[in-house]
């Protein structure tokens, strides 16, 4: 039995220890605002905050994070000011296209803004490049990080 | 409960390609008459406004979108064509994506579909009316209830006002508007008039993309879902030979095992159980020698035919003329098989309750996927209920003529009835087939003293996409596939005695379309050999084009506006180079330049500026957006992408080895739309691919003096 926390509640599971921690998340949960791109931590589609870290869920074993707590797309707390300014930027910038990567590209860009609210055009790329985006959004994502950060009160 | 399936020695028919599949295929949809080519055709019919359009009674409008939502922003520019002319207010206003259904034919195909980057242009007249015809109703109903006539009255903002200040909601006229009767001929407003047409409008799906609630077919949830995966032969074409599921046994959640036409199922509780099944399943495979292709052999057998005559696409008036050339340029081009790969793993969620059946599906093909689960389980069409779903990414790989993977499911789904969601893994898909085909061109092409072109001799080599298809019948014509040498043998290009021959070859490796379809090759070779042609003219590439393309405005204003907005002609910092290409694909026009450095020997695009002329702009937002996609997509194929064959298997699996842009490699880009003299819209989801590629090479050759040829890029070293 694998005890620990998704989004501040206290979770059990008592299946195979080494299914990876998206499947948890999506088959037995039912969150399944976290996706599955590639299995492999290649794409960042299953993007989710370890310990405030973006970490790709598809390639963790639920057994590693027996006692941690996971915060999924879903429980992201809409009044937290990152939170706030990067799903406003999102929708300012229009950035959405078919939308699937989006939910580990928002995870991404809250982890980045959270710990640095001005950060450079290569820190944002360096951030951001475990996500992959078929629509090819990456330009507006550019903008609205840096809208996002700019909201927060970064300046560079 | 585990079915361990004895050992069969014989088979049914299995998909060795998309040929021998689609050919026994009975669907039932209607296609065009024979001769017309897909989106040439259409003209819009009055339809019933209740298919497209609801009324609530709080005043929400929700437009029943008759394409796939995959990223291309149909979901907002439908109902802004439907909205422009009920005068309603667009902040009511949801999109719903439609069911399989006749009704939601696209009327450039003639049966439903979403590709070919038509929803907007064959949607335009329709919905339009659809929403004139609506409001005329909403306006009769306000003015019967009111005793007056419908010219006192007046609609907008989704109030329609009457004489003496009268004022109801369209909500609550809805019900009433509903029994009146649908106005057969009504006017559409001049484009001075719009409101909404034409203005940048945020998507309408954002904030639900944003907070993660969108379901896409992946997230689809039932009651006792299982999850199913199969294991697909490891080269195409192979057979199973035997089946040994002893270890699958053993592994807890794992339900089904079972045979289907494309491999062997895996059927569990969670798709862990099932992934863990497949990988403890054994089977064993009977693949004859034929199969056993590799790319490399495949490349010198195609370069060989290049040099064969073969089908004509196009003859030269003049065949020998190109001797009396003064100076000619001859060379080969070389482009890999290329994988879709949308973000959103291809699945497919059945339940099969015998007397019918329902299936969740983002598909670019809803009556060609019903007709082909109908079939499996032996129902009427009407009998399989298909929910569009909401798709992550597509490309093509969703509009499939042989509906590989719905088969697949429903396969599964007839065989263990229980609710089933197939899910392809990411290796599943790079390896799975129904790519944009494998080609090789060979061009010889001579200019006179003036370089003028006085001769172009074209031969292509590859698969078709059409041939077996349903769609063969009028696209494929003597022998030659219309989409393997679009872009090349309709050139708008002033060349004299254009001469084009296609090599169709066939092979077990599925193939299909992917974005853009056959411009994804034709206009590199086009657009690099022009530029080669100007190099060896001693002329500017633009002024070159521009010489050669005087008969059509469009291209010229394109290719000018790119070039103005690009700085064409000003000096770059050293180790920069630019290059530009102009293309026509899907009624559009679009120029692009690239400009380019070279870092450790890869090609490194700092920039691209695009123009595009795509007839009325809808919605410039989601305009810009579809060209921003289209070069990030294109630049994948031309620097990184290549699927490539080792004795029949094929050597990618996932996005460490079939390489895609990331964010830290993609360039600046800008898009500047031109104003069209067009007084419609044409195709903005593809035309941005095909110029990028070309614009790239040529910026490397301006750069390096080398002319790539072989794609990816990213296989050869620069310096």
């Amino acid at each position: 039995m694998i005890k620990f926390f998704v989004n501040g509640e206290p979770v059990q599971f008592a299946n195979d220890p080494d299914t990876p921690l998206l499947w948890v998340l999506r088959d037995n949960l039912g969150l399944v605002g976290t996706k599955f791109g590639c299995g492999r931590a290649q794409c960042g589609a299953c993007t989710v905050h370890i310990a405030g870290e973006a970490e790709r869920s598809c390639s963790i074993k639920v057994s590693a994070v027996a006692g941690k707590n996971v915060n999924t797309i879903e429980g992201l707390t809409p009044s937290n000011p990152v939170v706030k300014a990067v799903k406003a930027a999102w929708v300012d910038k229009d950035v959405v296209q078919c939308g699937y990567c989006q939910p580990g590209q928002i995870m991404s860009a809250v982890a980045l803004l959270a710990k640095n609210k001005a950060p450079t055009d290569a820190q944002i790329d360096d951030a951001m490049e475990g996500n992959l985006c078929r629509c090819g959004t990456y330009p507006r994502i550019r903008e609205a990080v840096k809208t996002a950060a700019a909201s927060l009160g970064g300046k560079r | 409960m585990i079915k361990s399936p004895k050992p069969v020695t014989t088979r049914r028919a299995f998909l060795k390609s998309a040929a021998a599949v689609s050919g026994a295929l009975v669907i039932g949809f209607w296609l065009p008459e024979k001769g017309g080519r897909a989106w040439a055709q259409g003209t819009p019919k009055p339809v019933h406004p209740n298919a497209f359009l609801r009324i609530g009674k709080d005043g929400t409008v929700t437009v029943i979108v008759k394409h796939l939502e995959f990223g291309q922003g149909v979901t907002t520019s439908l109902p802004m064509l439907i909205a422009e002319e009920l005068e309603c207010d667009w902040t009511k206003v949801k999109a719903e994506l439609a069911p399989a259904g006749p009704e939601f034919a696209n009327l450039a195909f003639g049966m439903q579909g979403t590709g070919g980057s038509s929803s907007v242009s064959n949607s335009w007249e329709q919905f339009r009316t659809v929403g004139a015809q609506a409001r005329t109703m909403l306006v009769s109903a306000a003015a019967a209830q009111w005793k007056v006539k419908p010219e006192a009255c007046k609609a907008d903002k989704g109030f329609v006002t009457g004489p003496g200040g009268k004022k109801a909601s369209y909500g609550q006229l809805a019900e009433a508007a509903a029994k009146m009767p649908v106005p057969e001929k009504v006017a559409l407003k001049a484009p001075k008039d719009w409101k909404l047409i034409g203005k940048a409008t945020k998507r309408i799906d954002s904030q639900e993309k944003v907070d993660a609630k969108t379901v896409f077919g992946m997230d689809v949830k039932r009651p006792n879902l299982h999850v199913a995966l199969v294991l697909h032969p490891p080269v195409f074409g192979a057979r199973v030979a035997g089946i040994n599921a002893e270890k699958v046994k053993g592994v807890a959640g794992v339900t089904h095992v079972v045979e289907i036409s494309g491999g062997v199922a895996v059927v569990g509780k969670s798709f862990w159980a099932a992934k863990k099944g497949r990988d403890a399943l054994e089977v064993q495979w009977d693949t004859p020698e034929a199969l056993k292709v590799s790319s490399d052999k495949l490349t010198a057998q195609y370069k060989e035919l290049a040099k064969q005559p073969g089908p004509s696409a196009k003859k030269a008036a003049d065949p020998n003329a190109i001797k009396t050339a003064a100076k000619t340029v001859s060379a080969e081009y070389e482009f890999p098989f290329l994988a879709h790969a949308p973000m959103e793993p291809l699945n497919c969620t059945v339940e099969f309750r015998g007397a019918e059946a329902e299936i969740w599906a983002g598909s670019q093909f809803q009556m060609m996927d019903q007709g082909a689960a109908a079939k499996v389980f032996g129902l009427a069409p009407e009998k399989v209920k298909l929910h569009t779903m909401a798709a992550g990414g597509g490309f093509g790989r969703r509009a499939n003529p042989v509906s590989d993977y719905i088969v697949e499911a429903c396969e599964i789904a007839k065989e263990i009835k229980v609710p089933v969601k197939l899910i392809w893994t990411r290796e599943d898909d790079i390896k799975g087939g129904f790519y944009r085909p494998a080609y090789v061109h060979r061009v010889e092409a001579g200019i006179d003293a003036k370089g003028k072109v006085v001769g172009w001799n074209h031969a292509i080599v590859g698969q078709s996409i059409i041939a077996g298809t349903p769609f063969e019948g009028f696209l494929v014509k003597n022998g030659i596939d219309d989409t393997s040498v679009e872009g090349v043998a309709d050139s708008p290009y002033d060349l004299a005695n254009l001469d084009v021959t296609l090599h169709t070859t066939k092979s077990a490796i599925p193939s299909l379309w992917w974005r853009s379809v056959g411009h994804t090759h034709t206009a590199f070779v086009m657009e690099t050999m022009v530029d080669e042609l100007a190099a060896a003219a001693g002329q500017d590439p633009v002024a070159f084009r521009k010489v050669l393309l005087a008969k059509h405005p469009r291209h010229v204003a394109t290719l000018e506006l790119a070039a103005a907005k690009a700085g064409w002609g000003k000096p770059l910092p050293k180790g920069r180079a630019r290059g530009i290409a102009v293309h026509e694909s899907f009624g559009s026009v679009c120029a692009q330049v690239a400009e380019i450095s070279i870092e450790g020997g890869a090609v490194k695009v700092h920039r691209v500026v695009a123009a595009l002329d795509c007839g009325v702009v809808v919605n410039p937002l989601t305009v810009e957006a579809q060209v921003q996609s289209a070069i990030v997509y294109g630049l994948s194929a031309v620097l990184q992408s290549e699927i490539t064959l080792k004795d029949g298997q094929v050597q990618q699996s996932n996005f460490h080895n079939y390489g895609v842009l990331r964010i830290n490699e993609t360039p600046k880009i800008e898009v500047h739309l031109v104003a069209s003299t067009l007084d419609k819209p044409t195709g903005v989801g593809e035309p941005g691919t095909p110029p990028v590629g070309p614009a790239v090479a040529n910026a490397v050759a301006a750069l390096t003096g080398k002319r790539p040829r072989v794609l990816p890029l990213g296989k050869t070293k620069w310096a």
